[in-house]
């Protein structure tokens, strides 16, 4: 990133809001985002996410604390003065006005004179690859090219900030995919700062710079797609974002780096200690299912024996479920090339894992 | 060049098809077979058959068809010669016999006034006529209304079997003998003006509805099931009362004495001896149909603007426009479709309006529909309150003709 670009473009201060004054759907958020970022607030449904974007978008007022958007506090300023543009879930095209009025509708409240509305327009549609679809309706369009003019429409105007509200839940999984990637060039050839909310990792992994998880109105961990993935912080974070074997023990020694571990049956695991300091403490251990190696040659802290329970074909790998200390869904990723392994129901099969893999978190 | 494509067992496809659509058409028609008899039957033959009556004069026309066949040659200049009035005298002879002369008096009493006392008087002294004089004379002899040509005239116009002079009195025009049509004198004038003042409530009564139909049919679009439920109920609660009670409820409201003066005298906005005279005029009739009617402008107003998601008036506010200027160029444009829906139900009940403006109208505030019940029960000119309601029925269709063309009738919904 740029060192003129501000890293607090937007800043949440101690925002907390609560719709029924008895529960607090976003607690205590503080929140930085900066400049040409794209930044997506991940989590489950009513973890906050979607509270937090329409408090930024205006649509709700924080019940406490200030967001600043480029310096100035915005509490207090109506949305159609923010100058922010938005995606909705369902891209809330207007049903009466074909594509072009759409994209004119912004232009023309800000009173852009008429030439400059059709120059936009016409770079804009290019951009999206809608060239051709002015004089359409809305209704005469497919679910993406509804999309493409949602988005069209939140960047005609030139925002500095655009939101998106889990603009692409309504497509199916083919155009889902081929959109993340166009929303991810346009955002990086215009770079404009985007504030994503979605439930679906996959969607924040491939296209954010960052990632907010959001559980229980609070932001459980704020890092990039690689690091949330491979070092999550506590144990929601590794449950949420991608597969995960666990198991829950209790921390007999614990030194730096490394932590001894007794699993619930009697077994001990050597892990790295996250988020535990102390011995006594309870613990779940989270372990990717791809660092898990099967007949480990090298030195690995840890090596057991499981058996196979099930094994299911994925086309290009096989999913392997064993019983593992005890653990019965204990998920094995075997990638099918390399598939000289005989795998049956029933038999035994030796497993091992570094230690730094497997991260020692809250129980 | 394309084949005929056939089904699986040798059949073309296209008659295979008709038939299954047959079969499926059938059993639609099925059906709706009963009670399409029963509004036929019961409904659409009956009206037919009365609006018939306004321009049906073909018993007259039976009563006196020989007159009327010998008439036709008189050009109606002078007065008729011998063989008229020995053909009339004969015809008339026979109904006086069979005893439906007083039929013909009441009919052509209609054409021109006195004629009911000049035929009885003529019927008591027919047995008096010498068959070998001048019945002209004869004719005048007993009632010097003969000598009149315009009783001649009206005679024959009279025996007509179909005529459209109805349709000219409801329009307060009338056709003078001599085949003119003007105006009727200004003091007898009355239809116009009520034709003007059924349009004027109804256009009213419509924009009232409308004005106080739109915030609350937003408000319960906008509100959680269980609020909007209730209000609903509020606003269905009129349906489940009589409209009689409803009417009466008002008038114990609106009277000089009634709820509303009494409440407006006691907390001193209104003199005690200037209470509102808000029954037995316009005013009555306006505040009456207005919230009888307004149900059905709510629901249609409620089903479209349910289906308005309020994303689309976020998304407008969120690229700049103020909540007035999306109000304006979002939200109201999408809500046309219920509002015609919503006026044109309005609209067409209230033109037809009758119990209402009749029990709180009094004379200022009666409408079409009371001048033809009027003409119903009252001076039971059957065919001038048919006329009028072929009138009124016939603007009813225009107006649904037009919003048909311009909006089209697949968009009225009510739920």
């Amino acid at each position: 990133m740029m060192n003129s670009k501000k890293s607090d473009f937007v800043k949440f201060e101690q925002v907390d809001k609560s719709y029924d004054g008895k529960e607090l759907v976003v607690k205590g958020l503080d929140l930085d985002i900066a400049e040409g970022e794209f930044l997506t607030l991940l989590g489950p449904s009513g973890s906050g996410k979607t509270t937090t974007l329409m408090m930024l978008a205006g649509f709700e007022t924080p019940t406490n604390g200030e967001i600043y958007f480029d310096g100035r506090p915005i509490n207090n300023i109506p949305p159609h003065k923010r100058g922010i543009g938005m995606v909705f879930q369902n891209y809330a095209l207007f049903p009466h006005l074909s594509v072009y009025e759409n994209l004119a509708f912004p232009l023309k409240v800000r009173k852009v004179d008429k030439s400059e509305i059709e120059e936009r327009i016409n770079k804009t549609l290019k951009m999206v690859s809608l060239t051709g679809f002015e004089n359409r309706m809305p209704a005469q369009l497919s679910g993406g090219q509804q999309q493409r003019v949602a988005v069209a429409r939140a960047l005609v105007f030139d925002p500095k900030l655009v939101l998106m509200d889990e603009p692409l839940g309504a497509l199916d999984k083919n155009l889902r995919e081929s959109m993340q990637y166009e929303l991810k060039h346009i955002h990086e050839s215009l770079g404009v700062t985007v504030v994503y909310v979605t439930h679906d990792q996959g969607e924040a992994l491939t296209m954010s710079n960052r990632i907010a998880v959001f559980n229980d109105g609070k932001v459980q961990q704020l890092s990039g797609p690689n690091e949330l993935y491979e070092t999550p912080v506590n144990s929601f974070v590794a449950s949420f974002i991608g597969e995960n074997n666990t198991f829950t023990g209790t921390v007999k020694e614990i030194a730096s780096g490394s932590a001894k571990i007794e699993t619930d049956s009697g077994e001990t695991i050597v892990a790295n200690p996250i988020a535990v300091s102390s011995s006594g403490e309870k613990s779940r251990i989270s372990l990717r299912p791809e660092r898990v190696s099967i007949d480990p040659n090298e030195q690995l802290e840890n090596k057991f024996t499981s058996e196979i329970r099930e094994i299911i074909y994925h086309g290009d790998h096989t999913r392997v479920r064993v019983n593992l200390l005890g653990n019965d869904d204990f998920i094995l990723k075997v990638p099918n090339a390399s598939s000289d392994l005989k795998l049956n129901v029933g038999d035994k099969l030796d497993l091992g894992w570094s230690s730094h893999d497997c991260r020692a978190l809250d129980y | 060049m394309t084949a005929e494509i056939r089904t699986s067992d040798g059949e073309l496809l296209s008659i295979k098809l008709k038939k299954v659509e047959r079969r499926r058409r059938t059993t639609a028609f099925l059906l709706a077979a009963p009670l399409l008899f029963f509004i036929v039957f019961t409904y659409v033959i009956p009206i037919f058959q009365m609006l018939g009556r306004s321009i049906d004069n073909v018993q007259m026309n039976e009563f006196l068809s020989e007159t009327h066949e010998v008439m036709q040659a008189w050009d109606g200049s002078e007065m008729p010669g011998e063989d008229v009035t020995s053909t009339f005298y004969y015809e008339l002879k026979t109904a006086v016999e069979n005893k439906y002369h007083g039929k013909i008096a009441t009919r052509l009493n209609y054409e021109k006034g006195g004629f009911t006392s000049l035929i009885k008087k003529t019927s008591r002294k027919l047995k008096n006529f010498d068959e070998n004089a001048n019945f002209l004379d004869q004719f005048i002899d007993v009632h010097k209304k003969w000598g009149d040509i315009e009783y001649w005239q009206a005679l024959k116009r009279g025996t007509d079997a179909y005529h459209f002079r109805k349709y000219l009195t409801t329009f307060d025009y009338e056709q003078k003998f001599d085949g003119s049509i003007e105006r009727i004198p200004e003091k007898l004038r009355i239809n116009v003006t009520l034709w003007l003042r059924t349009i004027f409530v109804a256009v009213g009564v419509t924009f009232c509805c409308f004005i106080l139909a739109y915030p609350i049919s937003h408000l319960l679009s906008v509100l959680p099931t269980r609020y909007s439920n209730l209000l609903m109920i509020c606003v269905l609660l009129p349906f489940w009362t009589s409209l009689l009670v409803r009417t009466s409820s008002w008038m114990v409201l609106l009277q000089k004495q009634g709820v509303l003066n009494d409440t407006l005298v006691s907390l001193g906005f209104v003199a005690d001896e200037s209470r509102l005279e808000l029954m037995y005029n316009m005013t009555g009739t306006f505040i009456a149909m207005t919230q009888i009617l307004l149900p059905f402008m709510v629901l249609p107003l409620y089903s479209v603007m349910k289906t308005i998601s309020p994303s689309l008036m976020r998304a407008a506010t969120s690229m700049g426009a103020t909540p007035f200027h999306a109000f304006r160029k979002i939200y109201f444009p999408l809500t046309y479709a219920g509002i015609s829906a919503g006026s044109i139900l309005v609209f067409v009940l209230a033109i037809g309006y009758y119990i209402t403006p009749a029990l709180v109208g009094g004379a200022k505030g009666i409408l079409i529909s009371n001048r033809i019940a009027y003409h119903m029960q009252q001076s039971l000119d059957w065919s001038l309150a048919t006329a009028m309601a072929t009138v009124l029925l016939i603007a009813v269709l225009v107006v649904y003709w037009l919003y048909n063309k311009i909006v089209g009738i697949d968009n009225m919904r009510l739920g």
